[in-house]
């Protein structure tokens, strides 16, 4: 395994300087994400116009994995219809978890993501993000990666 | 060396690492293509090869239930289940066999004294008394019998070295404190606290002391008549035994005046459809078929670490304690959480703008496994203001090169996220 494939150069920059990181005030929606065997949190908000969400921020604390998915996720959700994020999660979540997954189009700078899938211990750390997103988008909760 | 056979302490000689390590098996494994480094003794022990004999030795030759049948191998079985009793009882110097109970782990024993002492007993008023350095088994059984009984808990707090306030301690206890409950050896930072002290204060207040004794017995010599603890529990598999036993040690009276914990076959002498009557001390609290193998594993590790000698252990696990955080402060950005006076071999830290996942991942592809998380102490992580910590733990296989291969792949993490 070579590290490097896990910690890219677009996870460590997402990690050194998060994008949209912070609350958002107004927003219309918020959540909160846990992964209790790390004991990492993070918040999700979401500002929406419609169907669309116009804006969406973070904040947490967490792991270089936890942090640059949550920073990426934000740039690439914002502007998108619920069901185009649905579409997205779907394809980052079998980015995560499918070793035969092909290579993935599309997906932009989520792709740096594709190494996590040899980690399966830090799968959890890439998905809290995108759980507590869509805890947000459906009226605000609490969500675990348990 | 051969160590299967001693079962008493001899004469101590420095520990030999290279040579314990050849009994260790799973040390030869190599993980990502480099040599295993083992510093998770902490969470588990890994176990030397006259243990898995032991238990090889019982599964091929001896099973069969315990305390039933008449048949030969019955017999052997509750000879080799007993005869391990009595090898714990040596081990921590308590009087009698009857004090000795086997459960599946600390956990267990402590859930069995919230459930079995402090529950039937307890009234709205009455204060049990923890520390803020408590591992989760030792904080979450008094909440749930706190609720149930009506009594409150209270925290005795700890400093920024991790170090019990020893006075605040004293301030708290009062005559409504009915029990205090502490760790032998903090699991997350490695404070060693003054137990004996401690019991000596609560008991002049007439509290009852349990001491959570998981991470004390694998690095010290525990005696529990000298520390005059009242319940002591410890598992097996931090002791280079099995997974899945554990040990209460509990003064005959306090069990005597206990009511059985769980119910079934073994724990009874009479059982009609109107009332039952209880089995004697211990088994009165071992219901259900035991776990026979993990026992007598036990067992053997007892011997095992007794003829290495546990002041021999000690003393090598101390000069390795020394050596790790002095070499892993030297690296930029390390910071060691947990910096008391008196500590067993474990070294928590975290790194700036690294989180100690990350460690984990990078030092597990240079083949070392260490600990990161909360270590199951989420109110010590609060207090150091930290989610998690990276923990290093050492036992008696642990070297000095460990620590140089250790240090090495910190420094790693610094170039990665240079």
């Amino acid at each position: 395994m070579d590290l490097k494939d896990l910690y890219r150069d677009v996870i460590l920059d997402h990690n050194r300087r998060p994008r949209n990181f912070g609350r958002l005030d107004p927003s219309d929606a918020q959540a909160e994400g846990h992964n209790p065997l790390c004991g990492d949190r993070l918040s999700v908000f979401v500002r929406l116009n419609g169907d669309r969400i116009e804006d969406v921020h973070f904040e947490g604390k967490g792991c270089a994995i936890s942090t640059a998915s949550a920073s990426l996720m934000t740039e690439a959700v914002k502007g998108k219809s619920r069901a185009a994020v649905d579409e997205i999660f779907e394809r980052v979540h079998t980015l995560l978890t499918r070793q035969d997954a092909p290579p993935s189009q599309d997906l932009g700078k989520l792709a740096a993501l594709s190494g996590v899938r040899e980690y399966p211990a830090r799968v959890k750390c890439a998905t809290l993000c995108w759980h507590t997103l869509n805890a947000a988008l459906q009226n605000g909760a609490t969500v675990t990666t348990e | 060396m051969s160590v299967a056979s001693a079962a008493y302490p001899v004469a101590e000689q420095p520990l030999d690492a290279e040579s314990v390590r050849r009994d260790f098996p799973i040390l030869a494994r190599n993980i990502n293509g480099k040599p295993l480094v083992y510093l998770d003794s902490a969470a588990s022990s890994q176990q030397p090869l006259p243990v898995m004999r032991a238990v090889e030795r019982y599964e091929t030759h001896s099973h069969a239930n315990v305390h039933r049948g008449v048949h030969t191998l019955s017999q052997e079985a509750t000879d080799a289940f007993e005869g391990a009793r009595d090898r714990v009882r040596r081990f921590v110097n308590a009087a009698s066999t009857r004090e000795i109970v086997f459960v599946r782990g600390t956990t267990e024993a402590v859930n069995l004294v919230a459930q079995s002492y402090v529950r039937p007993s307890f009234v709205p008023g009455d204060e049990i008394l923890i520390t803020a350095l408590e591992h989760h088994a030792n904080i979450v059984p008094w909440q749930l019998v706190c609720a149930q009984s009506g009594c409150t808990l209270k925290v005795a707090p700890i400093d920024k070295k991790g170090e019990l306030l020893f006075d605040e301690y004293i301030e708290l206890l009062s005559p409504r404190t009915r029990l205090v409950a502490m760790a032998h050896v903090s699991n997350a930072l490695g404070t060693v606290l003054p137990v004996k002290r401690m019991i000596a204060a609560a008991h002049e207040h007439g509290a009852r002391v349990l001491v959570d004794g998981a991470q004390a017995v694998p690095h010290s010599r525990v005696d529990v008549r000298a520390l005059d603890a009242d319940f002591y529990a410890f598992s097996s598999h931090k002791l280079y035994g099995p997974t899945g036993i554990g040990v209460l040690y509990a003064r005959a009276e306090l069990l005597e005046s206990m009511p059985p914990w769980q119910g079934g076959g073994d724990m009874i002498r009479t059982v009609t459809f109107e009332a039952s009557t209880y089995n004697d001390l211990p088994w009165k609290f071992e219901a259900g078929t035991p776990h026979i193998s993990g026992a007598v594993g036990l067992a053997a590790a007892i011997d095992y670490v007794e003829a290495l000698g546990l002041d021999a252990i000690a003393a090598h696990e101390q000069r390795l304690l020394k050596l790790a955080t002095a070499e892993l402060s030297r690296i930029r950005g390390v910071q060691i959480i947990g910096t008391a006076a008196h500590k067993a071999a474990v070294v928590s830290f975290t790194m700036s703008g690294v989180h100690p996942h990350d460690i984990g991942t990078i030092l597990d592809t240079e083949g070392i496994a260490i600990r990161t998380g909360h270590h199951c102490a989420m109110p010590v992580m609060d207090f150091f203001g930290v989610a998690a910590t990276a923990r290093a733990s050492f036992g008696c296989y642990s070297t000095a090169d460990d620590v140089a291969r250790l240090a090495c792949a910190v420094e790693r993490v610094r170039e990665v996220f240079a």
